[in-house]
């Protein structure tokens, strides 16, 4: 991918966008003190859950003790979210490995990619991670692992194929730049927290209707409107939570996408070669069917449900587990002014 | 009554102090221990190198054995820098050692360019693959080394950590930079 390519008069106009003296150092300050305050939020509407849960269940057994239920099931639902958490610390990269069908290669049989990643994990400081190939004619790579000493990346063999050893590079130093920041373990929790908070509400949802029935026998008027106020609640929580769950799962994906693109450029020091590799993944609007789900679609470089409508990914919404390809294109390429 | 209040609320403030001390302390020593792994997997690299080199010889003497010269050349600039000591101490003289060497290879991967059937021969390929990432990684491990050695100035210089690097006297770290002129200047064109 030629340097020419890159910026035609759209990137010219986007790239304007950001202010001048904007250095990898800026993006990951930035990026970091946002993504704390975005696990927060999921923590706080995790406990949230659980409470009302715990009321509506109260209330369907008609217990007096609404506050103590609202407790317990607060609690319960924390336990269960550390459960969930320690699954995923122990098991859950080698799970991604197995589903995306990613095979653990030696330097003997692929001397260059070795190296490569070698390189980028000794500009990082890390140790070795394991390296794996997916064989599909999809373009896509992606992370996993719990920290930097259980690590792998994984790269189809239609990307491996296709780009230039700068370009490679910059999409090994994105992977490793993942590794670095910690993504891999919170990408991994985070997934397991928002299927927990999908689940727990679809739980709420049965139970308060367990509620609203049981709770209409209710003799004392002003109990009863008590009861209405909270079972509305819980409907509505029920419906909304899980919907609020995944979108800010996916705005700290986005973020976390940013953040990666900015750490590949300071271990390559070349925006250009990670910008070439976008470029040449845009345009490939085949859909890693086979390697990725819902559930593992923000560990990828590039959306891997992406279809050819979306491919170029002009468009973003609440919902997208990546920023638009042009958009991460012209902050990359705001770094080389 | 009073007096001991103001004796505990003084206790108290003196274990903060304390506390807030031994992690800037911490953090200093942590960033000093980056640095000197950064220094030593440099070296890791630069060993891997000397490794690699009297395989490449060998195979680039059954193909132009008479090219000794430029072989005579390569070994020559190795052991020497070998022969220079890694400490931070002798920083500059392997520097310049090691900027002798890479010419010296170039040289070498030049001269190779001339003979078809070396560049067919595929443990030379695999030697030049091994030798190119080897550069990159050397390159890469000094990139870091510095990039630790930036955080480490960066605790050791700005308040409030400053405090306890003088107080504890953390000695400053000096970046790697290329003292080898010829690695460093571009060459000159003139038009006569």
């Amino acid at each position: 991918m030629s340097e020419a390519a890159l910026y035609d008069d759209q990137m010219r106009e986007r790239i304007k966008a950001y202010p001048g003296t904007l250095t990898y150092v800026d993006l990951i300050r930035r990026n970091k003190r946002e993504s704390a305050v975005l696990v927060v939020l999921m923590i706080l509407l995790g406990g949230a859950i659980g409470a009302i849960m715990g009321g509506a269940i109260a209330m369907g057994a008609s217990s007096k003790d609404l506050a103590a239920s609202a407790a317990v099931g607060g609690i319960a639902a924390l336990v269960f979210a550390g459960f969930g958490a320690l699954w995923s610390w122990f098991g859950g990269s080698n799970a991604i490995l197995r589903m995306s069908g990613a095979v653990e290669i030696t330097p003997e049989a692929d001397l260059e990619l070795f190296n490569v990643v070698d390189e980028m994990r000794i500009a990082a400081g890390l140790p070795m991670p394991k390296v794996y190939l997916i064989p599909e004619t999809a373009l896509n790579a992606f992370a996993t692992g719990r920290d930097p000493e259980h690590a792998a990346v994984a790269i189809t063999t239609a990307l491996r194929q296709k780009l230039t050893r700068d370009e490679l590079q910059g999409v090994i130093a994105h992977e490793v730049a993942h590794i670095r920041h910690f993504d891999i373990r919170f990408a991994m929790l985070m997934a397991t927290m928002v299927g927990l908070i999908v689940f727990a509400c679809d739980a709420l949802l049965r139970t308060s209707r367990y509620g609203m029935i049981r709770g209409g026998r209710s003799s004392n008027k002003n109990e009863g409107a008590a009861m209405i106020v909270i079972l509305v609640v819980a409907l509505i929580l029920g419906i909304v939570a899980p919907i609020l769950a995944k979108m800010i799962q996916m705005a700290y994906s986005r973020k976390r996408e940013y953040l990666a693109d900015a750490g590949a450029v300071e271990l390559t020091r070349n925006p250009l070669g990670l910008a070439g590799a976008l470029r040449k993944l845009s345009e490939d609007a085949e859909p890693l069917v086979e390697a990725a789900n819902r559930g593992t679609a923000h560990m990828f470089i590039m959306n891997p449900l992406r279809t050819s409508r979306k491919a170029r990914g002009e468009r973003t919404s609440v919902f997208s587990s990546h920023p638009p390809v042009s958009e991460r294109i012209a902050r990359l390429l705001a770094l080389t002014r | 009554m009073s007096g001991l209040i103001i004796g505990l609320v003084i206790a108290g403030l003196f274990v903060v102090v304390l506390i807030w001390f031994v992690a800037m302390y911490n953090v200093l020593v942590r960033k000093r221990i980056d640095c000197d792994n950064g220094w030593s997997q440099i070296d890791v690299q630069l060993k891997r190198r000397y490794d690699l080199i009297p395989n490449l010889v060998e195979t680039v003497k059954g193909y132009a054995s008479h090219e000794s010269e430029t072989l005579e050349a390569v070994i020559s600039a190795r052991n020497q820098a070998i022969a220079v000591s890694s400490d931070a101490a002798h920083a500059m003289e392997k520097g310049k050692a090691e900027g002798a060497l890479t010419m010296a290879l170039g040289r070498l991967m030049a001269v190779a360019e001339a003979y078809p059937t070396l560049k067919a021969d595929t443990s030379f390929l695999n030697l030049q693959e091994e030798l190119t990432g080897t550069e990159n990684k050397i390159g890469f491990s000094r990139q870091h080394f510095n990039d630790v050695v930036a955080r480490y100035e960066e605790s050791r210089q700005t308040f409030p950590t400053t405090i306890v690097a003088a107080l504890f006297s953390f000695q400053k770290r000096d970046y790697f930079t290329i003292e080898n002129e010829a690695e460093r200047s571009a060459p000159k064109v003139s038009f006569k």
